[in-house]
């Protein structure tokens, strides 16, 4: 893999791909995105195989000074890395989800989500400042087309309200970013890393860049265009802002608010916590009430969300990995959630939960699959929500009792919504004869679901294969960050070590002999 | 230095008069049955004029060498770099201009009339001595070339109530600004006892006295004026909207150019010495350009008229740069002048390609609906332009907006930079509204009618230099403008 510049063909071969799509009529252009994505996958898992784990920080950098006032520079680490291989393994499957619901201007359509990987390949791959904003706030112009053009009824009300909520958050970042380059004399994303603001100037910087990532994540108060656009957007425009377009919000925040204002983070944790707490209660109560399932989903992601958001303030490990994990499993598995929305929408045209019932009698496997996520969702061990959820709540424990607490209040909120939305759709009578009629999964619904059900039992099982990547760099960036940690209220303190280990009792009986 | 030394510093003015006077005998005999060939000649005669910026362009020229006639003029490579973009936005005015005035919107004279080119090359003159003042005198004999030129453009279309309306306004506050920076003129003249650029700023040197300070108060708001900058800019819409749709590329475009090249030049080199003076009202002038274009465009269905509200919204990201009162700063606002006269030119040339069957040209909101149907090309280059516009990346009009902020933020004005950007937004809704519009909506079906190959390659042309390939230009266009504003340093 030496100098072979990896992370560009990977950000080339969509943008061939949307190129030859936006000159290209419906079926050719179905195929060539399908091809493309998938080539992508495929230097995907080259890239983590390639990935040397315990190496260098950065792996696979690149560097051109192709532009005056920032460079072309790529680069990844662990965190990067899993965040590239989600986004490459859900584009082939919102590709998929595209087959035949999108008949119209399906070469636009197709070039404007293969134009979206580009930039999410770029976004996590930036290692330049300004070349990450740049990716960012790219991904703007393909996701508003996409739910303007293709989504719902009320569409255009809800590509303003994405727009401009999100450029808004964004633009005061940037302002931030003029200053932090002028003051360090770099642009360069992990010299930026290490550099340390003083002490006010963090505050403010912080404060920018928070504007941006709480639009993006979302967080309580400022969430409230993702419901819109969620609903709003096609399926497959779902799965990608659940699944990798809410990440940009974590990535930034683990990527450079933390690293590059540890103090200001540190000070500010409790307004994190306190917005993340809001966050998980308020929206898990929204989410009970909703009729309509695009909706409910939605609101599960902000409160999920707010989960990620809480245990990264907590400055430790368990809590940095537990917001990853956190993230991958939620991309997973809110994207197979609106996938599971969109198999039974393509049928009958509502999102409406009343309108379905005893989905499970005539739609068996659809229902074991929708199962599957929404045990998922919920947190089940041997899935992998369980994992990051776990994690990210032991590390909030040791920060604070009370913001834990009340985030496990969230995760019980979770299940209530989750299960009693799962009873209303697949259990009880068929009241809905239509709904009754539709049949289950064709293949291609079924490579979709069981593609993500794979990874999500994988990642349960064995989470090892997707830490391992991130530990060294989550332990640096705990490293640096740990002489900022706030106070924690949970006083934990090594008791006296016990004499003998838990279970020396019964040995010793055992040996004695006496039985 | 001789006569010989400074002729040979204005030989690009030199061929504009010289053609402007041959083709003005040819029009005067061939009459308007040569106006394409007088077109031709006059589009010809700026790409030539243009080529001889280029090895000045090239080196750099500043210093002693490049005063002309004894300190009236100044050919620096600041006034290079406008007089370039004046030049090109000139030839695009003359590419489209033909199939306008031969189509239904040009009314009952059909074709286009002979002094058009003529005129344009006229104006074009005026701005290029504009840009090369250095000497009060010399700025108003340019300006007055240029405005009276443009007064007949706006109002060429004789027979047409809106394109008299919009020459006449435009004469009548025209004149009103002229009778203000010349009465300013006359004041700092009065305090200082000159009336070039050197003189005047030694005179100015110090306390302020009261007179000087309403001269350059008087000078600022003409200026203003010429730029359409708030609260001077009352006339642009309706000129903009009445004059024929080439004239309003041509006034979006090249005078804009000129009379900001021409107030950098002003503040920076006469007023340099009192930047606390100008650098408060540039400051205010900029940001309500910025929210005043954008919350005036909202409400308008009229494309042409909502585009002049944008230019005004980005006479205000360019006077941003000018308030940094630093080199960087003018640096940033020449690249961003580069940057909009890419957009506005592909703004217009995709608004003249909205004919009808019979050669109609459309230019209402209700008229382009669905446009990405019937006319994706069209479209997506109207998309490219007004992301651009609104400055989302990856398209150029970010790395506009890019290079003016980032002076903005090093020269320390953070606060000042945020609420700007934060207005930014507002002007965002009503260019998405255009991508909205053409791409949501149910087609209307209107447009159908062909456009010819001078239309297109412009779009293609603006159209590739703000998509992401424009980007590989930048270390070129700004290596060009640190040279133009360290030039107009210089002269201080």
């Amino acid at each position: 893999m030496d100098g072979f510049p990896i992370l560009t063909t990977m950000m080339l071969v969509p943008l061939a791909g949307a190129i030859l799509c936006l000159f290209s009529g419906g079926a050719a252009a179905r195929g060539i995105a399908l091809a493309a994505t998938l080539a992508t996958f495929a230097l995907g898992v080259l890239l983590w195989m390639n990935f040397e784990i315990g190496g260098p920080q950065w792996q696979f950098t690149e560097r051109a000074e192709l532009f005056e006032g920032f460079a072309y520079a790529l680069g990844i680490d662990g965190i990067s890395l899993m965040l590239i291989m989600l986004s490459v393994f859900l584009m082939p499957i919102c590709i998929l989800a595209s087959w035949t619901s999108i008949n119209k201007r399906v070469g636009e359509y197709m070039a404007a989500f293969l134009f979206m990987e580009v930039l999410m390949i770029g976004v996590f791959a930036a290692q330049d400042l300004f070349l990450f904003y740049i990716f960012f706030e790219a991904g703007l112009i393909p996701m508003y087309l996409i739910i303007g053009v293709w989504g719902g009824d009320n569409r255009i009300y809800a590509s303003y309200k994405f727009f401009l909520y999100t450029l808004f958050g964004s633009v005061l970042m940037l302002i931030a970013m003029f200053w932090m380059v002028g003051a360090a004399g770099t642009s360069d994303i992990p010299t930026l890393m290490q550099y340390n603001f003083d002490g006010d100037a963090q505050f403010w910087l912080f404060l920018a860049f928070f504007a941006s990532f709480a639009v993006k994540m979302p967080m309580w108060p400022v969430h409230t265009w993702l419901p819109d656009a969620h609903v709003q957007a096609p399926t497959a425009g779902s799965v990608i802002l659940a699944g990798v377009l809410l990440k940009l919000g974590g990535y930034g925040f683990i990527r450079f608010s933390l690293p590059m204002f540890p103090e200001a983070s540190g000070e500010l944790a409790w307004m994190i916590f306190a917005l993340s707490m809001v966050a998980v209660v308020y929206t898990s109560l929204v989410a009970l009430v909703q009729h309509d399932m695009k909706k409910l989903i939605a609101y599960s992601s902000v409160a999920h969300m707010a989960l990620v958001t809480a245990s990264l303030f907590a400055f430790n490990v368990q809590g940095l990995e537990g917001a990853m994990m956190i993230m991958l499993g939620h991309g997973l598995v809110s994207g197979a959630l609106f996938l599971c929305v969109g198999v039974i929408y393509d049928r009958l045209h509502t999102r409406e939960i009343s309108r379905y019932g005893g989905l499970s009698i005539n739609m068996p496997y659809y229902a074991t699959f929708f199962l599957l996520f929404t045990m998922a969702s919920i947190g089940l061990p041997g899935t992998s929500n369980f994992v990051g959820e776990f994690l990210a709540l032991a590390g909030i424990y040791q920060v604070s009792t009370w913001v834990a607490f009340v985030c496990t209040t969230g995760i019980i909120l979770g299940a209530g919504y989750m299960l009693y939305l799962y009873r209303r759709v697949a259990f009880g009578a068929q009241n809905n004869e239509d709904a009754a009629a539709m049949p289950d999964m064709d293949a291609r619904e079924w490579s979709m679901m069981a593609a993500i059900a794979a990874v999500v039992l994988w990642m349960g099982v064995y989470p090892e294969s997707f830490l391992a990547p991130m530990r060294a760099d989550i332990a640096a960036l705990d490293a640096r960050i740990a002489s900022a940690a706030p106070a924690d209220d949970s006083q934990l303190a090594d008791g006296p070590a016990r004499e003998r280990a838990a279970n020396a009792i019964t040995f010793e009986a055992h040996e004695r002999g006496d039985h | 230095m001789d006569f010989a030394a400074s002729f040979a510093l204005i030989v690009p003015e030199l061929i504009l008069t010289g053609a402007g006077l041959v083709l003005l005998m040819v029009a005067a005999w061939g009459g308007d049955k040569s106006a394409r060939f007088i077109a031709i000649a006059a589009a010809t005669a700026f790409f030539a004029a243009g080529l001889m910026l280029v090895p000045g362009l090239h080196f750099g020229t500043d210093g002693p060498e490049v005063i002309a006639f004894g300190g009236l003029m100044r050919v620096d490579t600041f006034a290079l770099f406008a007089k370039a973009l004046i030049y090109l936005a000139a030839i695009a005015c003359l590419m489209v201009a033909p199939a306008f005035f031969s189509g239904p919107a040009a009314g009952a004279e059909r074709g286009m009339r002979a002094e058009f080119p003529i005129l344009i090359l006229f104006a074009a003159l005026g701005m290029s001595i504009m840009v090369s003042a250095s000497d009060f005198m010399t700025l108003y004999l340019g300006l007055e070339l240029n405005s009276l030129a443009s007064y007949v453009l706006a109002a060429i279309l004789r027979r047409d109530g809106r394109s008299a309306e919009a020459g006449l306004k435009y004469f009548v506050l025209g004149a009103l600004a002229s009778g203000i920076l010349l009465y300013g003129m006359s004041l700092l003249y009065g305090f200082t006892g000159g009336t070039d650029f050197a003189t005047v700023r030694a005179g100015l040197t110090g306390e302020l006295a009261t007179g000087a300070m309403f001269g350059l108060i008087f000078v600022m708001a003409g200026l203003a004026f010429k730029i359409a900058a708030v609260p001077f800019h009352m006339w642009t819409p309706d000129v903009y909207e009445g004059a024929p749709t080439p004239v309003t590329m041509f006034f979006a475009t090249a005078p804009k150019v000129a009379a900001v090249a021409l107030t950098a030049r002003v503040v920076i080199e006469v007023f340099g010495a009192q930047v606390l003076a100008w650098q408060q009202i540039v400051m205010f002038t900029a940001l309500a350009s910025i929210i005043f274009g954008a919350l005036g465009a909202i409400g308008q269905e009229n494309l042409k008229r909502l585009l002049a509200y944008s230019s005004i919204n980005n006479v205000g990201f360019i006077l941003l740069g000018l308030a940094v009162a630093e080199q960087a700063g003018v640096s940033a606002m020449l690249v961003y002048l580069f940057v909009y006269v890419a957009m506005s030119v592909g703004a217009f040339a995709a608004l003249l390609m909205l004919r009808g069957e019979d050669g109609t040209l459309y230019e209402t909101f209700s008229d382009i609906r669905g446009l990405s149907v019937t006319k994706p090309a069209i479209a997506w280059c109207l998309l490219f332009t007004m992301f651009s516009l609104a400055g989302i990346p990856p398209l150029l009009g970010f790395y506009g907006k890019f290079v003016i902020f980032q002076a903005t933020v090093d020269a320390g004005l953070i606060v000042f930079g945020a609420i700007a950007i934060a207005a930014s937004v507002i002007g965002a809704f009503y260019y998405i509204k255009f991508v909205k519009v053409m791409f949501f909506d149910e087609p209307e079906d209107v447009v159908k009618g062909s456009s010819g190959a001078a239309h297109w390659a412009l779009l293609f042309l603006t159209a590739a230099i703000i998509s992401p390939l424009g980007y590989l230009l930048t270390p070129s266009i700004s290596d060009l403008a640190d040279k133009a504003a360290s030039a107009l340093y210089l002269a201080v």
